[in-house]
């Protein structure tokens, strides 16, 4: 492990503030994308990488590293700038995203961009990669985690249920899923569309140990991390409660947000609320 | 008579050997094991496969996860289920990211036999040749099986390998060169091309017999594999012998005969017939009554060789007006 941990309440929210910033400047520049998903899934991506895992931006193939898994593609800019926040790639490169040539695509490139661990963006795949990620490690006799994080409303894909039929038939303590329950899918909140609720219950019963909190503090967060990795001959499920658009009040909680990117004035007024903090 | 063995029996004993040179090879099933012939090495290397269940995205996807921690898994079921319900798994995960997975899927074409429709996958050359990169391959028989099971886990990338349940004839030597991408003239001959891959591969050699007693001399290509389709070769039997029949246990679009059509129609353009099942589905039945049905026999190849070669003589008379 080469990167140090930091799990300093204040300075995370500090990081969780520049990586937001990030979002808002690289969706406004690229005229299109996801910012409600992506700031809903940046306090617990932002824990990750600056608190839990165990991984090397210097060496991203490094083959004992922990895997993350962005199974909600959408959520990309939020990840990006993480990895670049953490060394994987220059700050510039954000500036490029969705642009013809770019490291950043519009959904994760595994072949494009360092740090990336595999692609996504067709949403309930991510889950089954994290299984063979963790059955491959089981099989070597490696102590590396695999998390996966999944949106809500992805967890109405069928393959989803088979991945977590899958983790907790062969009882794989070595995965972590952590679903961004915002509540909010591109057509409404998924109680309505089709409801996947009650998320708890249905992770239990497919043979996980599941741990609730709310996505958007940190020492539970971090907590639950740890509670994952403590926890033996069962996968954990954390359901993170969020709020879609976390941080920009105007975006918050609002559905039209899923896949909008802000105009110039928007931005503008986004990036002046986040500096406030 | 010449022996008959099933290429999916070929692949489980490749298996067996692979699994004992390489550690990393995994292998993958959806509760077709017995079917598959992969339960053999389940018993041999218990730790190093899988059975994911009746959930084939679940499956495909699991192998792409393992192939990036550095395994070579091979995923297997039936063709239908392998490339038909786990197609955009292959597409945008397995291909995309250019993974080291290999899907050894069998049960492919009418030939599946009893089960019927819902099990003959005939349109799975189509929807993996379609797929940017993918390697496709179908062997014509058991010896053949395992030369490409045994290249493919030598080729570092996503391959897609379509066997059959019933035995087929070994037509092949283990001697024969083999290459991914390389056709193999099989019969040479001056008058037609007969090219053909997997189980219409025998026929298309009994047809070219029979032909051979009317004095027609066909030659037949053995095209293993489908994507990258060896262009040099068909252009060469389109320049050498004027007329081409292709040979397929798959419907005519997008399979063997589209392929072929596509490079000469731009590189030689060459009259041509197609044997393959016309737009309809496969049904229940003995393998040979549903070769007879859909036109599959080498008679049916017999038959399109004498069309081709009339169109063939039509057009260098109307070229000598």
């Amino acid at each position: 492990m080469l990167q140090s941990f930091c799990r300093d309440i204040s300075e995370l929210k500090m990081r969780a503030r520049i990586i937001r910033k990030h979002i808002i400047r690289m969706l406004a520049k690229a005229g299109s994308g996801h910012p409600g998903g992506s700031l809903s899934a940046t306090d617990l991506i932002v824990a990750l990488y600056y608190g839990k895992l165990n991984h090397d931006p210097r060496k991203p193939n490094w083959q004992d590293r922990d895997r993350f898994v962005l199974s909600k593609g959408h959520g990309c800019p939020a990840l990006y700038a993480t990895l670049a926040e953490r060394g994987y790639f220059p700050v510039s490169e954000l500036d490029t995203l969705r642009q013809f040539g770019s490291m950043l695509q519009g959904h994760p490139d595994m072949k494009r961009t360092p740090g990336i661990e595999i692609s996504s963006g067709s949403l309930g795949q991510g889950l089954s990669v994290g299984v063979g990620m963790a059955l491959a490690g089981r099989l070597d006799g490696k102590s590396y985690r695999v998390y996966v994080m999944l949106g809500d409303g992805e967890t109405e894909e069928g393959q989803v249920w088979e991945a977590a039929m899958a983790a907790g038939h062969y009882k794989l303590d070595n995965i972590c899923a952590i679903i961004d329950n915002n509540g909010l899918q591109i057509d409404g909140p998924i109680k309505d569309i089709l409801s996947p609720e009650p998320i708890p219950n249905k992770w239990r019963a497919f043979g996980w140990h599941v741990i609730v909190i709310n996505g958007h503090d940190f020492q539970q967060i971090l907590n639950a991390y740890d509670e994952a990795e403590e926890t033996k001959g069962m996968p954990t499920a954390i359901i993170a409660r969020t709020v879609k658009g976390k941080g920009v009040s105007f975006m918050e909680n609002h559905v039209e947000w899923h896949g909008k990117a802000p105009n110039p004035v928007e931005a503008e007024k986004a990036l002046a609320e986040l500096e406030k903090g | 008579m010449t022996e008959k063995i099933a290429t999916r029996v070929a692949y489980g004993k490749a298996l067996l050997e692979l699994g004992e040179k390489n550690t990393n090879i995994v292998v993958l099933d959806a509760d077709l094991s017995k079917s598959t012939t992969t339960a053999e090495f389940s018993k041999k290397f218990p730790t190093r496969f899988f059975n994911m269940g009746v959930a084939e995205a679940n499956m495909m996807n699991t192998a792409a996860g393992l192939a990036t921690c550095g395994k070579i898994p091979f995923v297997s079921t039936f063709c239908i289920f392998a490339v038909g319900r786990a197609w955009e798994q292959i597409r945008n995960t397995v291909t995309y990211c250019s993974l080291n997975v290999k899907i050894v899927a069998t049960h492919s074409g009418v030939a599946v036999g009893g089960d019927g429709s819902s099990h003959q996958a005939i349109e799975d050359i189509a929807i993996t040749r379609a797929i940017p990169t993918l390697t496709v391959i179908e062997p014509c028989d058991a010896v053949e099986t395992r030369k490409a099971v045994f290249a493919a886990s030598e080729y570092n990338g996503p391959v897609y390998i379509r066997l059959g349940r019933a035995p087929v004839p070994i037509i092949t030597k283990p001697e024969d060169e083999y290459k991914i991408g390389r056709g193999i003239l099989l019969k040479k001959g001056d008058d037609v091309t007969i090219v053909a891959c997997g189980a219409l591969v025998a026929n298309a050699l009994d047809a070219a017999s029979i032909l051979d007693n009317e004095g027609i001399k066909a030659a037949v290509i053995n095209m293993h594999t489908l994507k990258p389709i060896d262009k040099e070769i068909l252009i060469k039997a389109a320049k050498e012998t004027g007329a081409i029949v292709t040979a397929e246990q798959h419907v005519l679009d997008g399979g063997l005969g589209s392929a072929v059509a596509a490079i000469l129609a731009r590189e030689h353009p060459t009259p041509m017939e197609f044997i393959g099942i016309d737009n309809r589905f496969g049904q229940s039945g003995e393998p040979e009554v549903l070769f007879k049905h859909y036109h599959l026999t080498a008679q049916d190849i017999v038959n399109a060789v004498r069309q081709v070669i009339k169109r063939k003589v039509q057009q260098l008379q109307s070229l000598r007006v």
